[in-house]
């Protein structure tokens, strides 16, 4: 089988699956669990300064897709409800228990250098093997002044990593916000001012659903709401898209990256991994499924890589980095037309109905002998925009064929319709940047 | 009617007993299995479910509005395209309209949508305040309407909504027709035919007046004269005859008196109930029949049809539902004789063999008996003939076995309208005779906001 052991900057692991700091890390019983079911490392729930934090009931709360599946979930939790104490004390025990798991500590504290000099020596004693720098929470902490508060300003980021890196000799790995712009600011800034690796997403600022009888948002305390932490399935595209981006950043583009955001099997991660990533941080999965989740993860990963040939993680890693560019360079001459598998087509008319009402008029519906409706692309008509396919409720019944145009790459800097084209030189940058050639 | 077996003892168990036998054959959806259900239709264009129902009630729409937790938009849209939305969800042969149309039947998933249990979970589970359809200002105009079937109160309700009055005759003392006396106890059970009835009417605007039989202190002349138009929903009233001697004898009735008889019996041990009992048919009834015989403890029923399993009219589903409650089926024989022991009483009955031969129906010769307490006939239903006093049905009746109609459901006489089983238009189903109704309703309401077409 393939080696699914890591070493993430310096940090090894024995799989890329971490769990993400949060409520399955908040202790050692929780952590000492999740070790059991084979999970390569934590990053345990983030510490602060004592006072631990005080939370609210209730915390949670999800956007339930048709057959009441979770698609997303969001929370109102703090960091750490627990004294710094005790944590540190269970994570010392853990780490010593299990010295061949990545121990990571999550830390979170006000933007003053003497507070990070003051634990950060107490943190590298528990033998930890790892720092991350919550900059991410999106509620209750920024308005003490931390969590996505700094994590919004590059700045902050900068300086916080620097006096980290200062402080300590243990990695330390930036934890990022989605709640921003543009995702390469903080990440550049982090890289700046040291940082070993950065994390992301942590989660997005969400309201999931309302009580319309009491007309108050979940999570409910009492009669009010406020907003929460989105993450799981729904948050995958936009992790995974902010992962690429500073993968592909050239000045980020050698920073290790844990990729976080909606990962719940192993072609979750292995999507992150090929887009960047080093290692999966994993929450919610686990938190709606339990910890046993890994068991698959780790053999559809390590199956999927035999199948394909990839001995270790590396094989792959970043493999769609160079893949994944700017809408300018994609190549204009590309052509794909839906074709519909007539014998997988069940007849339901919702390709027609979609590219009908909304799209570009290119399914026909005939009506045959008995009654029977088949569905045809309109060749001519076909943008191949792939509504059809994204619409089919049956796999692989409808495709959408590349095709032969005979053209050869020509990006849209380079394309005579673009009323503001760029100059030859920029054009010819874009081509070394874009891979995707004609098929 | 039942006196016929007066000589058989009564049922071996207690009512309460047996009433537990007639209890729903298919359970309700719960709130939770009609949301997962309802959460596998795909929502079609154009679904073919509705191309499929003959009341063409947009099953795409009442499913998402179940889903979405919108049971009353449901319902509405399930009863303002059939108001017998309730019972149809019971007794349709789902099987071979909506649910066979389904998408989903498709050789990789053959599991339609429970389109049926859906239907029954809306119109169940609906609340509304007082009635859900507003009568249109009166027009001022009176229709008679013959039969309190599912197409007689299918129109008398169409026409109420459009702002006529209507009067309803039957010749029964309850309303619901077929509903409330010809379909298995367990498919349509308690009094729900009684409550769906009293639903319809609560619309407003229908008389019903009882003991009025057509052509007995009814005449359709007069009834044509009286009111400005006339909707006949007669039903098929008459049991078709074996054609064998003896077929008054005791022993030996209409398959569907005897379930008019259960249907309506207060105390179901008080019924006589056939040891062995024979039942000739194929269709849905004859299946109802045997069924139920066996729910009231009969040992041994035969369903006995001349042809074979492919020629059944019943559906795969009723063939089923017999084949689970272990009714005997022996296709391939042709009833010959009726057997009478000394006192003239049914004990068995003779049947010849039958093969298919070039296409047609051949005897080979060879005969079998079954030994039978009673037998019951199911091969079909026929219009009662007309009383030859009323000119005006005669004229009606003039061509075949059922009345002559046009596609709004006129027939040759002007002013009069019929629709369900009398006419030969579309299948002998609930939910064809509720369409029947509705059209003929439009039909009438189109006709006279055009101008009397005939006199009144």
């Amino acid at each position: 089988m393939a080696d699914l052991s890591i070493d993430f900057c310096g940090i090894k692991s024995p799989n890329p699956f971490w769990l993400a700091s949060a409520p399955p890390t908040d202790k050692a019983y929780n952590v000492v669990r999740a070790f059991e079911a084979g999970w390569g490392g934590v990053v345990w729930k983030t510490l602060g300064e004592d006072p631990p934090a005080v939370n609210v009931s209730s915390r949670y709360s999800a956007h339930y897709g048709k057959n009441r599946e979770v698609i997303g979930f969001n929370n109102i939790e703090l960091i750490t409800d627990r004294s710094l104490e005790i944590n540190l004390r269970e994570i010392t025990a853990v780490k010593k228990a299990w010295p061949d798991r990545a121990m990571i500590v999550s830390l979170m504290l006000p933007c003053e250098e003497a507070p990070w000099a003051a634990i950060l020596p107490l943190v590298e004693a528990t033998g930890a093997d790892g720092i991350e720098l919550n900059f991410g929470c999106p509620h209750g902490m920024p308005e003490r002044g931390m969590g996505a508060a700094v994590g919004q300003v590059p700045e902050y980021v900068q300086m916080v990593t620097a006096w980290c890196k200062k402080h300590t000799r243990l990695p330390v790995i930036v934890k990022l916000t989605p709640n921003i712009t543009d995702v390469r600011a903080p990440a550049r800034a982090a890289l700046a001012g040291g940082a070993d690796a950065v994390s992301l997403i942590n989660t997005v600022n969400s309201i999931t659903h309302l009580d319309l009888d009491r007309m108050v948002a979940f999570p409910a305390v009492g009669n009010a709401s406020t907003h929460g932490g989105y993450c799981g399935s729904a948050v995958k595209p936009i992790a995974l898209n902010m992962v690429a981006e500073i993968a592909r950043d050239p000045v980020t583009a050698g920073l290790p990256i844990s990729g976080i955001g909606g990962i719940g099997n192993w072609r979750d991660a292995a999507e992150f991994i090929a887009l960047g990533a080093g290692s999966v941080q994993v929450c919610t999965a686990a938190m709606l499924h339990g910890f046993r989740i890994v068991e698959e993860m780790k053999d559809g990963l390590a199956r999927w890589m035999d199948e394909k040939g990839y001995a270790d993680i590396a094989a792959f890693s970043r493999k769609a980095v160079p893949n994944t560019t700017d809408w300018k360079y994609l190549d204009m001459n590309f052509q794909t037309i839906a074709h519909i598998d007539q014998d997988k087509c069940i007849g339901c008319g919702k390709c027609f109905v979609a590219c009908e009402d909304t799209s570009h008029q290119a399914i026909a519906q005939r009506i045959m002998e008995n009654g029977a409706r088949r569905y045809e692309v309109i060749r001519d008509e076909c943008v191949g925009c792939n509504l059809c396919e994204i619409t089919c409720p049956v796999e692989a019944c409808i495709a959408m064929v590349p095709q032969e145009t005979g053209k050869p790459y020509m990006n849209w800097t380079q394309d005579p319709r673009n009323p503001r084209a760029e100059s030859r030189a920029d054009a010819a940058v874009g081509q070394t940047t874009a891979v995707i050639e004609p098929a | 009617m039942i006196e016929t077996l007066q000589h058989l003892p009564p049922a071996a168990d207690s009512h309460g007993a047996l009433a537990a036998q007639f209890t729903d054959l298919a359970p309700p959806l719960t709130s939770r299995q009609a949301a997962i259900e309802a959460a596998r239709c795909l929502y079609c264009y154009d679904a073919p479910c509705m191309r499929a129902c003959p009341t063409g009630i947009d099953v795409a729409s009442f499913i998402r509005n179940i889903h979405d937790g919108n049971i009353n938009g449901a319902a509405i849209g399930i009863l303002k395209a059939n108001i017998f939305g309730g019972s149809c969800a019971r007794v349709c042969p789902t099987e071979i309209l909506c649910e066979d149309a389904c998408v989903r039947n498709h050789y990789a998933e053959r599991e339609p949508v429970k389109i049926g249990l859906l239907q029954r979970h809306a119109v169940d589970n609906a609340r509304f305040e007082g009635h859900p359809f507003a009568r249109a200002p009166s027009t001022g105009k009176t229709i008679a309407v013959v039969g309190a079937g599912p197409a007689g109160l299918s129109c008398a309700h169409r026409l109420a909504m459009l702002g006529h009055d209507v009067v309803v005759f039957e010749a029964k003392p309850k309303a619901g027709g077929l509903n409330e006396y010809g379909i298995a106890k367990y498919k349509l059970p308690g009094d729900f035919a009684q409550q769906e009835v009293d639903f319809l009417l609560s619309i407003g605007g229908i008389d019903i007046q009882y003991g009025q039989a057509l052509g007995d202190n009814l005449q359709l002349q007069d009834l044509h004269a009286r009111f400005d138009a006339v909707f006949l929903g007669l039903g098929l009233g008459a049991s078709r005859r074996l054609g064998l001697t003896g077929e008054d004898a005791p022993g030996l009735l209409a398959a569907t008196d005897y379930i008019a008889a259960l249907r309506q019996a207060d105390d179901l041990s008080r019924l006589p109930v056939p040891r062995r009992a024979i039942v000739i048919g194929a269709g849905n009834t004859a299946i109802d029949m045997a069924v139920q015989l066996k729910r009231l403890g009969a040992d041994e029923v035969t369903l006995v049809y001349r042809r074979g399993f492919d020629a059944m009219s019943a559906t795969g589903h009723e063939i089923e539902i017999a084949k689970t409650n272990f009714v005997r089926i022996r296709t391939w024989a042709s009833p010959l004789e009726v057997l009478f022991d000394g006192l003239g009483r049914v004990i068995g009955m003779r049947f010849e063999e039958t093969r298919m031969d070039e296409g047609r129906l051949a005897r080979t010769g060879a005969f079998i008996e079954i030994a039978a307490d009673a037998v019951f006939k199911a091969i079909g239903q026929a219009m009662a003939p007309p009383s030859e006093l009323d000119a005006l049905a005669q004229e009606l009746w003039r061509d075949g076995e059922r009345i002559a109609v046009d596609g709004a459901l006129r027939t040759r006489v002007p002013g009069i309208y019929a629709g369900g089983d009398c006419v030969a238009l579309g299948q002998d189903l609930t939910v064809q005779a509720v369409q029947h109704g509705k059209l003929a309703a439009l039909a009438i309401h189109n006709d006279i906001l055009a101008g009397a077409a005939w006199p009144t």
